[in-house]
């Protein structure tokens, strides 16, 4: 067992651990954060998709001793602490952006890592920032269309 | 799946690091963003008992200019290569490449040497390194060594570096004048190269004076295009590049799988490898 303390959505945490524990199973199993959903065994769908030290990662490839120290933001650790929506979140909401909703998770926090390399991106740059997330319904038009709607919300906002 | 247990050690120097490789012997892993390594444990391909995270050691991360050298430490991650001023300058082939390679989220964590290290002919880093005639410095219960990027890659899978010893740097010549391109052909759902070609080139007067060529997914290690290399000293205009391009597959290994048999990669080879140095070569 190993010690880890990490910030979870804004609350600290310690707890032991296994080494071969994945980030995203400690998020799930032992803190009951299952926003993040699990897709893959590989590494290729991005629904696991979580913040890391201000960064994109996917939880199921990174160990959760490898987050000891850190700060790690999920999906529900966005919007205001009474319920509120954010702007992406808004966004996926008006846009029609899911249709079962899996992939939505990790959507949001890819967009969020784009909007914040790239806070005024083309549809083209949607499409390239997000293609580690996979979806299986929505044909990805709608999900496009939210990412710029929040990105045009940022550019109305410094403005 | 979960991966099997393991051991987890986390230093914080090279020093550290490599005595704790030797003490375990041939069962321990180095442990660098995990993009490759993590989902081998998950797929239970790989049971290593003790994993040496190299994630925090400060020494192995950053890019760094000497006199006629790039030094890029290992554990520089995709992101932090691609955005990197000095590699943008001295090696745009390494930041063109490295942009393709996965998914920004892959690439927040993956790392140039671990790409190295895990000598997947099929990554792209590897046919760009040796591309641009780079060095891979490994430090050892012996000491450093430097191991040149031709005979860095030894098999599938394989590297020259010993289970002890700890890839650190990578060094690059500044690549001065030459024009670059990496032609990646892979499918829309899939970030992998069934085939990428890497290229430099030198003109001089109009002419090409020297080409570089490495193959990605052409043979179990990375290869270098020899004999298209040779045809390409001294072409002038599209016709010459492209005769030279023909000799693009010689003396590879390229396997088939469900991307492609070994004839489309050969052919996608010749073809790639055209593009790439007429790109290279820019507005003739
Ligand atoms: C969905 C997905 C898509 C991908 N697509 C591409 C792609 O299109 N092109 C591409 O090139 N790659 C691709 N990759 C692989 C990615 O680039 C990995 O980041 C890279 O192969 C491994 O780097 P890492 O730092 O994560 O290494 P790890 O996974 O930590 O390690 C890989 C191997 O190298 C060894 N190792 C690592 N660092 C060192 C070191 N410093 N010294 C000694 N040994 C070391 C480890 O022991 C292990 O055996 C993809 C990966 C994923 C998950
Ligand atoms: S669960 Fe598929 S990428 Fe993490
Ligand atoms: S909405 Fe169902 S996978 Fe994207």
């Amino acid at each position: 067992m190993n010690r880890i303390s990490v910030t979870v959505d804004g609350v600290a945490y310690q707890d032991d651990v296994e080494p071969r524990l994945l980030l995203v199973h400690y998020l799930r199993d032992r803190l009951g954060l299952t926003g993040t959903p699990i897709g893959c065994d590989t590494g290729s769908c991005g629904a696991c998709t979580v913040e890391l030290d201000g960064r994109s990662v996917k939880s199921c490839s990174v160990l959760a001793v490898q987050a000891d120290g850190g700060e790690v933001t999920t999906v529900q650790g966005l919007g205001a602490p009474t319920g509120g929506l954010d702007s992406l979140q808004r966004a996926f909401h008006e846009k029609h952006a899911l249709q079962c909703g899996y992939c939505t998770p990790g959507m949001i926090m890819a967009a969020r890592d784009l909007l914040r390399e790239n806070p005024d991106p083309t549809p083209d740059e949607v499409r390239h920032g997000l293609e580690g997330n996979l979806c299986r319904c929505t044909g990805y038009q709608n999900i496009v269309q939210a990412v710029l709607a929040a990105a045009r919300e940022g550019q109305e906002a410094r403005t | 799946m979960i991966p099997a247990a393991f051991d987890y050690r986390r230093p914080e120097s090279v020093d550290e690091a490599v005595a704790a490789l030797a003490e375990a012997g041939e069962d321990a892993k180095v442990l660098a963003g995990g993009q490759s390594l993590l989902p081998m444990l998950r797929l239970r391909l790989a049971f290593p008992e003790l994993l040496v995270d190299v994630g925090r050691i400060d020494e192995m991360r950053g890019v760094r200019e000497e006199e006629d050298a790039l030094v890029i430490g290992a554990m520089t991650t995709h992101h932090d290569v691609m955005a990197d001023p000095l590699v943008r300058t001295h090696a745009g082939l390494l930041a063109a490449a490295t942009e393709t390679v996965a998914d920004p989220a892959v690439r927040n964590r993956g790392t140039l040497g671990g790409s190295l290290a895990h000598a997947d002919p099929a990554a792209d880093l590897p046919a760009v390194v040796l591309a641009l005639d780079g060095e891979l410095v490994a430090t050892g219960p012996r000491g450093r060594r430097t191991i040149p990027a031709r005979d860095f890659f030894t098999d599938y899978l394989q590297s020259a570096l010993n289970p002890d010893e700890v890839l650190v740097e990578v060094r690059i010549p500044k690549a001065g004048n030459w024009g670059f391109r990496y032609e990646k052909f892979h499918r829309a759902a899939q970030a992998w190269a069934a085939v990428g070609v890497a290229v430099l080139v030198r003109t001089d007067g109009g002419r090409i004076a020297e080409a570089r060529i490495g193959l990605t997914n052409m043979g179990p290690t990375p290869v270098r295009a020899a004999a298209a290399e040779a045809a390409l000293a001294g072409a002038e205009g599209p016709e010459d590049v492209a005769r030279a391009a023909q000799a693009a597959a010689e003396g590879t290994r390229p396997s088939s799988d469900l991307w492609g048999s070994a004839e489309y990669r050969e052919h996608m080879a010749r073809v790639l490898t055209r593009r790439a140095v007429l790109a290279a070569a820019g507005p003739a």
